[in-house]
């Protein structure tokens, strides 16, 4: 997906990019108002990620100026302030949604993806594996004529292995993905996870392997 | 609201300081008149004795060398036509009583002027003013002076002082209920402006701090200007307040944000398992400041509310609903499903919409946090008798063994939960919400034995 995101704090900026690019992100960065303007002149974004302190103005003027120039895509607010008495404000001028900083990476894609998906499919966002297609936005994966309902974390899991069919990805780095860092859970759990994906791949053409004492990879059968 | 001690009245002292002057005057009144009166009847009767004596003195006359006197008929008789008072006399020539009353005592005159001199005594048991005035009287030659005494008594003056007297008394009693009257009036009218100001003061509402800007008598000025310095100064310290709210938490928040962000990019990077967890305590420490910091700031703002609750209509069932969506991606990461229940018809209710928004997301944030995978957590929102309650329940691991009413004390937390990041705090302030809002907050264990249940219950209007 592309981003933009419009926040003047040079080192928390840095940050957000290089970790939004470790999950296969594209990401533009504007440190005022004026730059982000002309990104948006210049690019179509999939999400805005907007700071509501800026130099060069307040972020809520800016919100307002694209909802007025009927600007479609969708606004998350990064807030900095006491969500008591700032969420209101920024939702009733068109935010989309806001996350309060400092934030959890997963619950900042998990609000992009829904907020992705009450905007309905304007950036569908699908990957397709030997005819096995993953809807990220729906939550669905289509093998033939079927359709497979995925909870969250087997959509998660099922991400992962799109991104990169072929590619072993070991339980550590799986866990990551799936499980927040207040979870104390143990490896096994992702064996769960693989389990039910691969009840709901069977028949596909396309399959979970395990690699021993590597991890696990996505690969076509013979 | 604090209340006033009163010391005293303006209305009660105003009133009795008119009131004591009312009496002094009325008093005033009444001697006066009654000195006037007297003083007046006094007057008239000495007038008429010296006329009386004067007539005495007319009719003497010498003839064969003695003084000869016929008493004038008119002499006595116009003293009684004033009154029933007595009357005495004596005519005395060269120290001889003539006629008269012998024992009727003459004062000493100075000259012979012919001045009349007046006196007041005893005479025989009564009190009597009298007359003496001298003649010259020429008998062949020699000249022999006749000493003329009228004297009357005085019931007459002391019956007209008697009535003067009730007189005065009346008219004075009706002057001080008057005055007292007109002094009530007059205090009343006279802090009707302060009543005025007062009512206008507590009209506004709670936030309302612009100054003052009705008619204010010229008295009361320094005091409304003294007024709306004080909400000035008041206004500009809440706003300063706020402000600082605002602040604390960019600044302690931004530099969190980046702090977390590296974090967790290192996370991704390092492979030795000790590095990991490391860093993942690291996460940790900084998620648990972060939302201490987080929420010690929305209890400031949530204190700072309630003392100034900002109520309006609103349907709890939209707010139910909209706090469903904002933390569907919270429990969307867990595989956690958010069940919404809610009546036909809405809830509606009179009450802050920022606090109501913010105790829910905090009960239904700590079901969701304490809550395992692939659960549910249920908002349902009832009417129960004159109640509106709104209840929260997971399947997570419940409150423990500890007792329920201390969890919605500040910073404490259940006897199971060491391992789960919290501030203690939440319940806390979805309590004083509900408390400002004068409902309460009830703890229970789920019914089916797992789990824990927290309403949010407010009382419909």
């Amino acid at each position: 997906m592309r981003y933009l995101l419009v926040e003047d704090n040079e080192r928390l900026a840095r940050a957000i990019v290089t970790r939004l690019t470790l999950d296969g992100h594209a990401i533009d960065h504007a440190p005022d108002l004026e730059t982000a303007r002309d990104c948006i002149a210049g690019t179509s974004y999939d999400l805005i990620l907007l700071d509501i302190m800026l130099p060069d103005g307040d972020g809520r003027g800016f919100l307002e100026e694209q909802r007025r120039k009927e600007g479609t895509t969708p606004v998350i607010v990064l807030t900095a302030r006491s969500e008591v008495s700032d969420r209101v404000g920024m939702l009733d001028l068109g935010a989309d949604d806001y996350i309060t900083k400092p934030f959890d990476f997963s619950e900042l894609e998990a609000r992009c993806r829904a907020v992705l998906r009450r905007q309905g499919g304007a950036a569908r966002n699908e990957k397709s594996y030997r005819g096995v297609v993953l809807d990220s936005l729906a939550g669905t994966l289509t093998i033939g004529r079927r359709r497979e309902r995925l909870r969250n974390r087997e959509l998660r899991l099922c991400e992962v292995f799109f991104a990169a069919p072929g590619r072993i990805f070991s339980k550590p780095h799986l866990m990551d993905r799936l499980f927040s860092f207040s979870e104390e859970v143990s490896e096994n759990a992702i064996e769960v996870y693989v389990g039910r994906l691969r009840k709901k791949l069977e028949g596909s053409g396309v399959r979970i392997e395990t690699v021993r004492g590597l991890g696990y990879r996505l690969v076509g059968e013979k | 609201m604090s209340t006033v001690a009163a010391s005293g009245s303006i209305r009660r002292r105003l009133t009795l300081q008119l009131a004591a002057i009312a009496v002094l005057l009325s008093v005033a009144f009444f001697l006066i008149v009654r000195g006037v009166a007297e003083q007046a009847a006094g007057q008239t009767q000495d007038q008429i004795l010296a006329a009386s004596a004067t007539s005495i003195a007319d009719a003497l006359r010498s003839e064969k060398g003695q003084v000869q006197l016929e008493l004038p008929y008119s002499a006595l008789s116009m003293l009684g036509s004033v009154s029933e008072d007595r009357v005495f006399y004596r005519v005395a020539i060269a120290g001889r009583t003539l006629t008269g009353y012998d024992d009727l005592p003459l004062p000493a005159l100075p000259e012979a002027t012919g001045e009349p001199v007046f006196a007041t005594f005893d005479y025989r048991g009564e009190p009597v003013r009298s007359v003496t005035l001298s003649r010259n009287v020429s008998i062949g030659e020699r000249p022999v002076e006749a000493v003329i005494s009228v004297a009357q008594t005085r019931l007459f003056l002391g019956a007209i002082r008697a009535r003067t007297s009730t007189i005065a008394a009346a008219v004075g009693l009706a002057f001080f209920a008057v005055a007292v009257s007109l002094s009530l009036w007059a205090a009343h009218s006279a802090l009707r402006p302060l009543e005025r100001l007062a009512l206008s003061v507590t009209r506004r509402g709670p936030k309302d701090l612009r100054p003052l800007r009705a008619e204010t008598p010229a008295e009361l000025v320094p005091l409304v200007a003294a007024l709306n310095n004080f909400m000035e100064r008041l206004r500009a310290s809440l706003a300063r307040s706020e402000d600082f709210i605002a602040e604390a938490a960019h600044r302690v928040r931004t530099p969190l944000a980046t702090l977390r962000t590296q974090a967790e990019i290192a996370y991704r990077r390092v492979e030795r398992p000790e590095n990991r967890a490391a860093l993942k305590e690291m996460i940790l420490a900084i998620d648990e400041s972060s939302r201490s910091a987080g929420q010690l700031l929305d209890h400031a703002m949530v204190t700072f509310r309630t003392d100034h609750l900002e109520t309006e209509q609103l349907d709890l069932g939209e707010l139910a609903c909209d706090t469903r969506n904002r933390l569907e991606p919270t429990a969307e990461l867990k595989d956690i499903g958010l069940e919404l229940e809610l009546p036909d018809a809405p809830a509606l209710f009179e009450g802050d919409p920022i606090l109501l928004e913010n105790a829910l997301r905090n009960i239904v944030d700590n079901a969701i946090k304490y809550s395992p995978p692939d659960s549910l957590v249920r908002i349902a929102l009832h009417i129960c008798g004159g109640d509106y309650v709104i209840g929260v329940c997971d399947e997570g691991r419940g409150f423990g063994t500890g007792d329920l009413r201390r969890m919605t004390r500040r910073f404490s937390r259940g006897t199971n939960v060491e391992d789960i990041v919290g501030s203690g705090l939440g319940l806390t302030i979805a309590d004083e919400v509900a408390r400002a809002h004068g409902g309460r907050l009830e703890l229970a264990r789920n019914k089916g034995g797992k789990g824990a249940c927290v309403s949010l219950v407010l009382p419909r209007p």
